[in-house]
């Protein structure tokens, strides 16, 4: 097992199927688990079938095969579970819209009294799911250190009922319920929460975001949290064609520039402090991430800023590239 | 075991004679010394193999129990009123997926306004939720229906709530006979779950279900909570031979077989009901009792047998569905033949005492009426007309000032 370091080359393309095996991502490995089948009903260039499919194949071999999925509703537990089918190929439970970590909690806990703790559980949800409804669970799971991974496929909006709001979608972007009218069009500035700095406050064993862009680096994340114990929570970003109004080959390519332009920080973080934040290697701005997204047209007219909201949304990108001190060479931010 | 304890530690004690491998505990009155004394048990070693988890909301702990028992481990957890609310959503779906919990329900009713006393409004507002509910009449039968309770819940898959009376049960010291663990364990098999999430044998569970077969998943509900009778039946059963007293089962009935009027309720107030009718039955009077112990499923065809020599039923209940009348009560009268005409008497609502004399003073006032009436012991009158007058005069006053500003 190569990837245990978080992409030590910062390579982007290492996983693809022409690599030597020793180098290639489990996406590509000759004897990956495939834990999410095909067959499964998401729309063309999901991003959240993608990443999940990385993580839990990543987190099934990590624990050797011996893992518990819990899904909470959303638009990945709708599109891999329709009765009679299942696409899964794992243990996995659904529940609930917003009870997944205390669904998780419960089943570690059963391991444990079982002595079958080599039996790990990894809870995953959509950003509405984790960042609003099951944020209580969510929280309280992280306060208890109970034995989970959790991770949140963030596509920035209630995707599977039709894209709506959620505290994870940016300022300016369209939703069925930030429509882009009236004088503040899309959602407006200065609301959302960053729940990867909310679970550090829980100082909890491990925190890291990532994309399905980087495919090494996600899998590294995922190994990483698994060579650990307690509660740990990976951010995961999603796009999504279909609520973004992207074109569905552009989804690695959306994901990729969220994290050049500084929106999307890539950072782990053990026990509350950051331990390594992941340098934009070719800065972009952000109007290169917003302008192929229909979700952000009214932002432009005819190729032109139509007012201050982009270059406010640029200073967004600064404040999160100042943070974490994303420019530069060096990798280590400590 | 005899010993003198309050109810919520004979409830605790009786959960760990059940050997529970996941407890979620959350505090709400009354249900809270039972989860604490459970807490108790646990730490001191007393409960082996067991994680005792403190959760962030009912929610949370119903949530908690769903993921242990899906993973196989015997799970508890307890709640009342508001906690139950809470955690509805999660209540529908323990039964959904045919898991075994047990959970206790201290009874207590609902707000606004809040309010922390005794009454059935929070087991009745989820009566339909696929659980089996049982009610324990005193601090005795709350120990047996526990034990009965896991039995019943892991032979049929299906979650069990135990009713028992908050205050009144569960504050109560009485004297109460604990079982033995030895006894519990020739009554109660380890626990073989029907669906279990397993590495080693990998399926979903809780997938989402289309138009083309909810109706059929719906029937199966049904057709398990029909069968609970049996599995409820056996679990009695088998009890009085190991335990060597009776427990549990649908109906009791109390003097009914010579009886006029015949009083239908359920909880600790069957205590109160016996002591009025053995006055009464002193004094003549042709008065008898059906208590329910199993609410879901309802035993309707066992009451309907039960009253069908009545000439009156009055059905007593601490529950009210507003605009509608008695919960109880409707259920009674789908078993009862329609010439018998029923009383609906609402009584003990948020705390409300429910003397003996003023149950005997209506019993005798009502006599034998002619159709169904609804009544409610000790209303305040005055009190009732006087707010419902004032209510009036302020809806015109406020008409007539909408009117006033023209729009
Ligand atoms: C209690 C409850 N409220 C609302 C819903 C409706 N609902 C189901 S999925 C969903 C959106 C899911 O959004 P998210 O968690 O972001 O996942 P996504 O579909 O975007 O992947 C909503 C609102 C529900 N199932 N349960
Ligand atoms: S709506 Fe978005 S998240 Fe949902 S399946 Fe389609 S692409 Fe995936
Ligand atoms: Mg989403």
């Amino acid at each position: 097992m190569k990837n245990t370091q978080a992409n030590p080359k910062g390579i982007y393309t290492i996983s693809n199927r022409l690599g030597d095996q020793a180098n290639r991502a489990v996406q590509a490995s000759e004897d990956r688990p495939n834990s999410l089948t095909s067959g499964h009903r998401a729309c063309q260039g999901c991003g959240e079938a993608l990443g999940a499919r990385i993580v839990v194949d990543a987190a099934l071999r990590a624990a050797k095969g011996q893992i518990i999925v819990v899904n909470a509703t959303g638009c990945l537990e709708v599109f891999s579970t329709p009765y009679p089918e299942t696409a899964w190929q794992t243990a996995w439970v659904h529940s609930l819209f917003g009870n997944a970590p205390a669904v998780a909690t419960g089943v570690a806990a059963a391991m444990e009294v079982k002595g079958r703790g080599n039996v790990r559980v990894l809870a995953q949800g959509g950003d509405g799911s984790t960042t609003d409804i099951g944020f209580g669970c969510l929280s309280g799971m992280f306060e208890r250190n109970d034995d989970v991974l959790y991770v949140c496929y963030d596509n920035q909006a209630y995707m599977n009922t039709g894209v709506q709001r959620s505290s994870a979608t940016p300022p300016t972007a369209r939703t069925a319920t930030t429509p882009p009218v009236g004088s503040e069009p899309g959602n407006v500035f200065g609301t959302g929460k960053n729940v990867p700095l909310i679970a550090m406050a829980h100082q909890i064993p491990y925190v890291a975001t990532a994309t399905v862009a980087d495919v090494q680096d996600l899998e590294a994340k995922v190994f990483k949290a698994m060579s650990m114990r307690g509660a740990r929570y990976l951010h995961v970003l999603v796009p999504c064609p279909l609520g973004w109004g992207s074109p569905p080959r552009e989804t690695i390519n959306l994901a990729r520039l969220a994290v050049q332009c500084g929106l999307f920080p890539l950072f782990e973080a053990e026990n509350g402090t950051v331990t390594r934040a992941t340098k934009i290697r070719q800065p972009v701005p952000v109007e290169n991430y917003l302008k192929p997204q229909r979700r952000f047209a009214h932002l432009f007219k005819g190729g032109k800023p139509v007012d201050d909201r982009l270059a406010r949304m640029q200073e967004m990108a600064d404040a999160n590239i100042s943070r974490f001190n994303l420019l530069g060479h060096e990798e280590t931010c400590k | 075991m005899l010993k003198q304890v309050e109810g919520s530690h004979a409830v605790a004690e009786a959960v760990a004679l059940c050997r529970p491998e996941v407890i979620c505990a959350y505090p709400i009155t009354p249900q809270t010394h039972i989860v604490e004394g459970l807490g108790e048990l646990v730490k001191a070693g007393h409960i082996k193999d067991c994680k005792y988890i403190n959760v962030e909301s009912e929610f949370a702990a119903l949530s908690v129990a769903i993921g242990s028992s899906a993973a196989g481990a015997r799970s508890y957890t307890a709640t009342s009123s508001q906690g139950l609310l809470f955690m509805a959503e999660a209540v529908y779906n323990a039964s959904g997926l045919g898991l075994p919990i047990v959970m206790t329900l201290g009874n207590r009713a609902i707000g606004a306004p809040l309010n922390i006393w005794n009454d059935h409004s929070d087991a009745m507002s989820l009566r339909d939720a696929g659980w089996i509910q049982l009610f324990a009449e005193n601090n005795q039968e709350a120990i047996d229906l526990h034990i009965q309770a896991f039995r019943i819940a892991e032979d049929i898959s299906c979650p069990v709530m135990v009713c028992v009376d908050g205050f009144i049960l569960t504050h109560a010291v009485e004297q109460v006979d604990v079982p033995d663990q030895k006894q519990v364990d020739a009554y109660l098999p380890a626990f073989v779950p029907a669906v279990v999430l397993d590495p080693k044998a990998p399926a979903s569970v809780g997938a989402l279900v289309g138009p083309e077969a909810f109706t059929e998943v719906r029937y199966l509900d049904h057709k398990k909570q029909l069968r609970a009778f049996d599995a409820i039946d056996r679990a009695s059963t088998a009890f009085k031979s190991v335990f060597g007293r009776e427990a549990g089962g649908f109906i009791r009935s109390y003097h009914t077989k010579d009886a006029e009027t015949v009083i239908v309720a359920m909880g600790s107030v069957i205590g109160t009901l016996k002591d009025m009718i053995d006055e009464k039955r002193k004094q003549g009077h042709k008065i008898g009792l059906v208590s329910i112990c199993t609410f879901r499923p309802f035993p309707t065809a066992e009451v309907g047998a039960a009253l069908k020599d009545a000439k009156h039923v009055i059905v007593l209940e601490k529950s009210l569905a507003s605009g509608q009348g008695g919960v109880l009560a409707a259920h009674v009268r789908a078993g009862l033949h329609e010439a018998i005409p029923l009383t609906t008497l609402i009584a003990g609502l948020g705390g409300r005492p429910i003397p003996k004399n003023a149950l005997s003073e209506f019993v005798e006032k009502i006599g034998i009426p002619s159709s169904d009436e609804l009544h409610f012991l000790d209303l305040k009158q005055d009190i009732v007309d006087g707010e419902l007058k004032k209510t009036e005069e302020e809806r015109n006053a406020r008409l007539r000032n909408g009117a006033a500003r023209g729009r």
